[in-house]
């Protein structure tokens, strides 16, 4: 039988996990673009070194269970170098790196369906590397990429839920405290999957309106 | 102002240029013709080093542009080139095309750069879509929207690579009526084209291409008239 009256006091402390996973997404997802810009540039550059590092970076964190990773961050290092990381940093930097693997090949693409007239032409005028890839190519990429990279955010957004192994006190771990307590999972879970649904649809929306004004030169 | 020695540029093991040299003197106008595959694009591509001659040398002006310690940006800034497709840029308004290179490249400022771009459009007569976006412009429009904005730069050489080769048949003219202008303004310049009845009005000079070879560099009405080579004959057979 579904009691939601159980839950109903608790769900002002669900919903105050809102800001703890939106803390965790932002911060991954400005870490995972920076990242996966600068990965991306070095995919595509012309030095072997730096070019066999991004992928082999890709390779590791696409190619293990993000939870691995996570806890690779918040239980291992700390051990390994004797420190103490909190579960919120320990979860952006692990989301951060892990999206930025995916965040670096879908720029990737994105750089590569930029028509080549467009370096041409660059070059044609002088414009230095940075600058190009900055101004010329970059924003251009960045528009056919706007789909996918939204793509990832939401799943991110989703994914964070996660952190709840290793203790962040985020949607998914409150809701799961609120049925420990009184022994109504069904309906707390409920709650924060209304919840994430929601985001998403939100995040969805966003997405949409970027999408639109990026492509008023269409 | 730009003399070619012995040019060569391979793909791999095809032979595009086969050893080309000439020399064109300011203010001249050079059209380029040949069929296709002749190597008539690669030559001008390597004049900026969009291509990377095999063997040769190139200069313009002073610069020795195959020289590895030459800074070939800088050299590029003076070459202004014009391509088969245009390649606006399709993010940036006309106007935001025209001023990129020379407020980032050449530090003018933006005052400056829109004054000086607002006289080129005027020049081009799109002075009127300068708020508009590529996308919005017909092949012609973009292609003059292309020369106005290698012109921005002040290149004393302007290179064009098939300017009208990618236009409807109703766009060709406002196009080439556009370079004419600019060959009568005296600017130095290499047209590859496939527009015979233009090459011959406006160029001072034909180089014939076929096979990766200089097969005749002549006067167009020399050329037009009495071709010396076979293969120019030949070629002219079909074209005209």
């Amino acid at each position: 039988m579904l009691d939601f009256t159980a839950v109903v006091p608790s769900i002002p402390y669900i919903l105050k996990g809102i800001g703890i996973t939106l803390q965790i997404v932002v911060g991954a997802t400005i870490l995972g673009l920076v990242l996966g810009v600068l990965l991306a540039l070095c995919k595509i550059g012309k030095i072997t070194i730096l070019r066999l590092l991004a992928d082999f970076y890709t390779s590791i964190f696409r190619g293990t269970p993000l939870v691995l990773q996570l806890m690779l961050i918040y239980y291992a290092i700390p051990q390994l170098f004797d420190i103490q990381i909190d579960p919120m940093p320990a979860a952006i930097l692990a989301f951060g790196l892990n999206s930025g693997a995916y965040i670096s090949e879908i720029i990737r693409g994105g750089i590569n369906a930029v028509d080549k007239g467009q370096l041409e032409a660059s070059l044609a005028l002088g414009i230095p590397y940075t600058k190009m890839m900055k101004d010329i190519i970059l924003p251009q990429a960045m528009k056919n990429i706007m789909p996918a990279l939204m793509n990832e955010f939401i799943t991110l957004n989703k994914e964070s839920a996660i952190v709840t192994v290793i203790g962040a006190l985020d949607i998914m771990r409150r809701a799961v405290v609120v049925g420990g307590s009184n022994y109504h999972y069904l309906e707390a879970l409920i709650v924060a999957g209304v919840i994430y649904y929601i985001m998403t649809l939100i995040l969805t929306f966003l997405g949409k309106m970027l999408e639109k004004r990026m492509r008023r030169s269409d | 102002m730009i003399k070619v020695e012995n040019l060569h540029k391979s793909f791999g093991k095809n032979e595009v240029l086969k050893g080309i040299s000439t020399e064109i003197k300011e203010k001249e106008v050079i059209a380029v013709i040949g069929p296709s595959g002749s190597g008539k694009s690669t030559f001008l591509r390597c004049m900026n080093l969009l291509e990377e001659p095999t063997k040769g040398i190139i200069t313009i002006g002073k610069d020795v542009v195959t020289d590895k310690k030459t800074n070939i940006m800088k050299v590029r800034e003076n070459v202004g080139m014009v391509f088969q497709h245009f390649h606006l840029f399709p993010h940036k308004t006309v106007l935001e095309n025209v001023t990129y290179a020379p407020i980032n490249v050449q530090g003018i400022s933006k005052k400056q750069a829109i004054e000086a771009a607002d006289e080129l459009l005027r020049k081009v007569g799109l002075f009127e879509k300068r708020a508009e976006y590529p996308n919005r412009l017909s092949g012609g429009q973009k292609q003059r929207v292309a020369i106005a904005r290698a012109l921005a730069m002040n290149p004393s050489v302007m290179l064009f690579d098939e300017p009208t080769s990618a236009l409807d048949p109703e766009m060709v003219k406002e196009v080439l009526e556009v370079i004419k202008s600019l060959a009568d303004s005296g600017m130095t310049m290499v047209i590859v084209t496939h527009e015979m009845n233009f090459a011959r009005e406006v160029a001072d000079r034909i180089l014939f291409l076929d096979g990766g070879q200089l097969v005749e560099d002549t006067a167009p009405a020399q050329f037009f008239l009495e071709p010396k080579s076979a293969r120019a004959k030949d070629f002219l057979a079909k074209v005209l």
